[in-house]
This record gives C-alpha cells, structure tokens and sequence, in this order.
C-alpha cells in the first residue's frame, strides 16, 4: 500500500533568462512514497495546469539515470540527498510525510538559467567539442583485438566514460568548477591508445576552453565526486593535471 | 607553451599555488624545529639565530626565494577566490556538503581568509623579530649578548619580552591555529594539485596532511605558552 505524503515544495521560478526569479512555494498532498523526484514535479505541474498556472520547467529524458538531462539542487545537494543517483532515479520514499523540500537550477556563470529549473549546459558541448574525441578513419569496423589494452587500463578508462554530463559537479562545487567533467573526458582517453596521437592538443584546447565558459578553478573541496551520479573519482582530476604537465613539456 | 599562458590556466595556478604551498609548508615546519633550540636555553637559540645570520649572502637567497614564494602564493590564492566568485555570480539559498568521498571542510572553504590574516601576520611578526631591537637597521646595545666569546643579538631577550604579554601569547597562539586550519586541506590539496594522487590514498593523505598541520602549529605554540607559564 502506498502511504500518501503530503510535500510542501519551495521551487525557484524563473520566467525566462534575465528575468529575476524567486521561490514559490507549492503544497502536492497526494505524493506518495512509490514516485521518483522528477514524477513528484509532474504531479505538481498537473495540479499546477489545472489551477491555470505555467508549470515548473525542468530537464530530463530518460529518467533511468543515464542520459544527464535531469538534475537540479535539491535541498542543497546536486541530485538530492541519495549518493551516486541522478535526480530521476530518486525515489519519495526517503521523504517522509510533511517534509518539506527546496528545489533550485544548477547556479553557474557557465550555466546560465534558461527557465525555472532548466540550464543552459552547452558550455560542455564546447568543452567536448575541444579536444574530447579520437579522430579517426572511417572505413570497415576494425577487430576488436587489435589493438590490445591492459584490463586495468580498459576498466579505468571506462570507469571514466561513464560520465553523462549532467553537471552536478559544476552545480555542487564551491567554485564552479567543471574541473571534474573535463577531467574525466582527458582521463579515459589518456588510457586509450587511441587517444595518444591528439592527446597534447586535447589537454591544452579542453582547458582553455573551460576557462573560458566562465567555470572557476578547482580548490580540491571534493564536493564533485560527493555528487556525481556516476561516482567519478577526482583522480580523473589529478590525471588531466599530470597531462597537462606533460603537455607543456612536450 | 608560453609562459602567460601557463600562468593564467587553470592548471597553472594550481600548480603554483601547489608548489609554493608545499614550498612554504617546507619553510614553516624549518622554522619551527628552529624555535624548539629555545628549549635548550637562550644561549642555543642566540646561536642558531646568528648561525642563520651568519650565512650572509645564502640567507638573503633564501629570503629572496621566500618573498617571491609568499607573493606568487598569494596572488594565485586571490586569482583562485576572485575566479570563483565569478563563476558563481548567484549564491544557492540552501547550500550543504553531500559528505562521503568530499573534503570540503570548514579549512577548505576559508582558505582565502586564513591565508590573508596569516599575510597580515607575516608582516607584523617580522616587524617584531627579524627587524625588532637588535636587528637589521635597528641595533640597539641592550639586545646584544656574548655566547661562547661569540658577540652576537640577544633575540631571545626579544622572544621572551614579547611572550610576557599576554595579548601577544594569545594572538600568537590563535593565529598558529588558523595555520593549522590553512594547512588540514592546504597539504592535501597541494598532493592533489600537482597530480600526485591515487583514490584509495586520498583519504590517508588528506589524515597525514591534516597531523602535518597540527605537528607544526603546535609546535609553533608550545614555546611561547612554555615562556608565557614561566616553564622555562
Ligand atoms: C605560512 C604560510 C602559508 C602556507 C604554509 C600555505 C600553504 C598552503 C598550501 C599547502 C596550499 C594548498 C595548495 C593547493 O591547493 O594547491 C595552500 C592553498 C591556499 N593558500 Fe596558502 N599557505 C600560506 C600562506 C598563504 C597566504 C599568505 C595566502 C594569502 C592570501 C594564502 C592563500 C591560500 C589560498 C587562497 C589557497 C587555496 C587555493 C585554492 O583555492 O586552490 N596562503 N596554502
Ligand atoms: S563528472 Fe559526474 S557530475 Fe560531472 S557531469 Fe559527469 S556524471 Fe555529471
Ligand atoms: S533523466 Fe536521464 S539521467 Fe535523469
């Protein structure tokens, strides 16, 4: 039997980019313990339509956790309170009946605030779009063997790739920083064979292009790794430094 | 890779702010095994002063080195906060740890203010000892002595005028922790800046860094309150 709980929702509203924003708060008396935070907000926005009133825009997609759409700062904390969850895949059974929740947009110079909840994270597409990538040849389908990699190295690389960009790291971060996204991009693909030949230029054009998104530098609080849907280790961070290094002298 | 390049990326900030931080790390933690000769008597004091004074042309390379390691610190610490404040122009209205593998602490996030008091410091400290009576372009007779047939500056007359007070004992003592404080997630975070890291040492080192702190303020601490007590 699903207890109803009765959410009291204090949610910043924000018409539009320039606009000032402010919290509103919303009372959802039938939530109940089996919904997921994203079908909490779906239920206030029905009640929220029937009212006649603009419903609360939020981002999200898959709503399983793997494609980085969703995410917002729920009571203080990037994705909420569940560790190595996206917003999505939290569930109403860690509230309890009259809690009371504050739901705020990620808050970064790089993300600037498209409307209520949703952000703009092309500053990461920019990021990506600056050295994370292998260029290759098209032509057929190479055997997957033939270029041999270290079991090691292949599970780290991939501990790496499963970043899905969300940006709970900028959000969570004291600074800003999205040192740990850019970081886990140059991490993977310094693994990878693949990744050697344009590894020097992908270091150098990642990191600029993070500064100048706007993003602030990293002071190791750890508060990304803390957040990170994805349980992504600041080593990833330790590494672009190493690359970096090597970079300059090379 | 030019060098306004480097000293303006992200990378490069932190490792200056990282290699300076250990740098003066290095340089407190000498400073303070330095204070501990008072132990043995002023006399061993006096003369570990004016063995350091006496090193003439070394010394002032060192000094050189030190000045420019403080500036460059500094200014990368102010480039560092300013940065941030930038980039996070609207502040959350509910903003708190998510704990677990995060190092965010009260040490972490007043960086900026434990390292500015401790610039102010600085200054303050050398006014009172190193260019104090008995010092460079301030000699005063009465803070002379004779150790070994060895003429040399009383500076340990000087340490124990200034630890009678008890304002200057206290401050003293609070600002040594505010050290502390600079280096629980300064020693770590220098280890991480510079890429020496492995996630399963980050804990242990973020511990080690922490006891490192608290070694050299405390032992930056028990001298003055020994001279304060009337211990020795
Ligand atoms: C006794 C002198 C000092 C020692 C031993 C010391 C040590 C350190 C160390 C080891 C770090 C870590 C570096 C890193 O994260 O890469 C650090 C960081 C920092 N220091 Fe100092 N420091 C001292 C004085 C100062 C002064 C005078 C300032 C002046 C403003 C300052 C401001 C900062 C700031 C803001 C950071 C954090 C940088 C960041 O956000 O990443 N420190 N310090
Ligand atoms: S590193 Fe983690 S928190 Fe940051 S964008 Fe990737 S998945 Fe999200
Ligand atoms: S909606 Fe896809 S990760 Fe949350």
């Amino acid at each position: 039997m699903a207890h109803s709980m009765n959410i009291t929702l204090k949610v910043w509203r924000q018409a539009g980019p320039d606009a000032q924003g402010g919290f509103e708060t919303y009372s959802v008396p039938d939530a109940n313990e089996h919904m997921s935070f994203l079908e909490l907000l779906d239920v206030l926005n029905e009640q929220l339509i029937k009212e006649g009133k603009e419903p609360v825009e939020f981002d999200h997609d898959c709503r399983e956790g793997i494609c980085g759409s969703c995410g917002v700062v729920i009571d203080g904390v990037a994705h909420g309170p569940q560790q190595r969850t996206a917003c999505c895949q939290l569930h109403m059974r860690h509230y309890k009946d009259g809690d009371t929740i504050v739901i705020e947009p990620w808050r970064a110079e790089g993300f600037p605030i498209i409307k209520d909840l949703v952000v703009d994270r092309q500053a990461f597409d920019r990021i990506i779009a600056a050295g994370g990538y292998v260029s290759v040849n098209t032509g057929a389908a190479q055997d997957a063997n033939s270029i041999p990699i270290p079991k090691d190295d292949a599970d780290l690389a991939m501990d790496y790739a499963t970043c899905i960009g969300c940006g709970a790291c900028v959000a969570a971060c004291p600074n800003a920083s999205a040192s740990l996204f850019t970081a886990a991009k140059i991490a993977q693909l310094s693994l990878l064979p693949q990744g050697a030949p344009e590894r020097t230029m992908r270091v150098t054009n990642m990191v600029d292009q993070m500064a100048k998104e706007g993003f602030g530098d990293c002071s190791n609080h750890a508060e990304c790794e803390a957040v990170c849907p994805k349980g992504i280790s600041i080593s990833a961070i330790a590494t672009m430094r190493r690359e970096y290094m090597k970079a300059m002298r090379g | 890779m030019r060098l306004s390049t480097l000293l303006n990326s992200p990378i490069g900030k932190k490792l200056i702010t990282g290699i300076t931080g250990l740098g003066l790390t290095f340089f407190v933690l000498m400073h303070m095994v330095g204070n501990l000769s008072m132990f043995s008597g002023d006399d061993a004091y006096n003369e570990y002063a004016h063995f350091l004074a006496s090193l003439g042309p070394l010394l002032y390379a060192v000094e050189a080195g030190l000045v420019l390691f403080f500036l460059a610190h500094a200014v990368n610490g102010f480039k560092i906060w300013i940065g941030k404040r930038k980039a996070r122009p609207q502040a959350y209205a509910v903003y708190k740890s998510a704990g677990g593998p995060s190092m965010q602490s009260s040490s972490s996030r007043s960086m900026i203010i434990t390292g500015i008091i401790l610039l102010v410091f600085l200054v303050f400290h050398l006014i009172s000892f190193k260019f104090g009576p008995g010092g460079p372009g301030n000699a005063d007779a009465s803070y002379l002595t004779t150790v070994n047939g060895v003429e040399m500056r009383d500076l340990a007359r000087l340490v124990r005028e200034k630890f009678a007070l008890s304002w200057y004992t206290f401050g003293y003592t609070a600002i040594m922790l505010l050290l502390v404080a600079h280096l629980r997630h300064g020693v770590w975070s220098a280890l991480q800046s510079l890429g020496a890291m492995r996630p399963s040492l980050s804990a242990l080192i973020h511990t080690i860094g922490g006891l490192l702190g608290l070694g050299i303020g405390l032992g930056f601490i028990v001298m003055p309150l020994a001279i304060y007590f009337g211990l020795i």
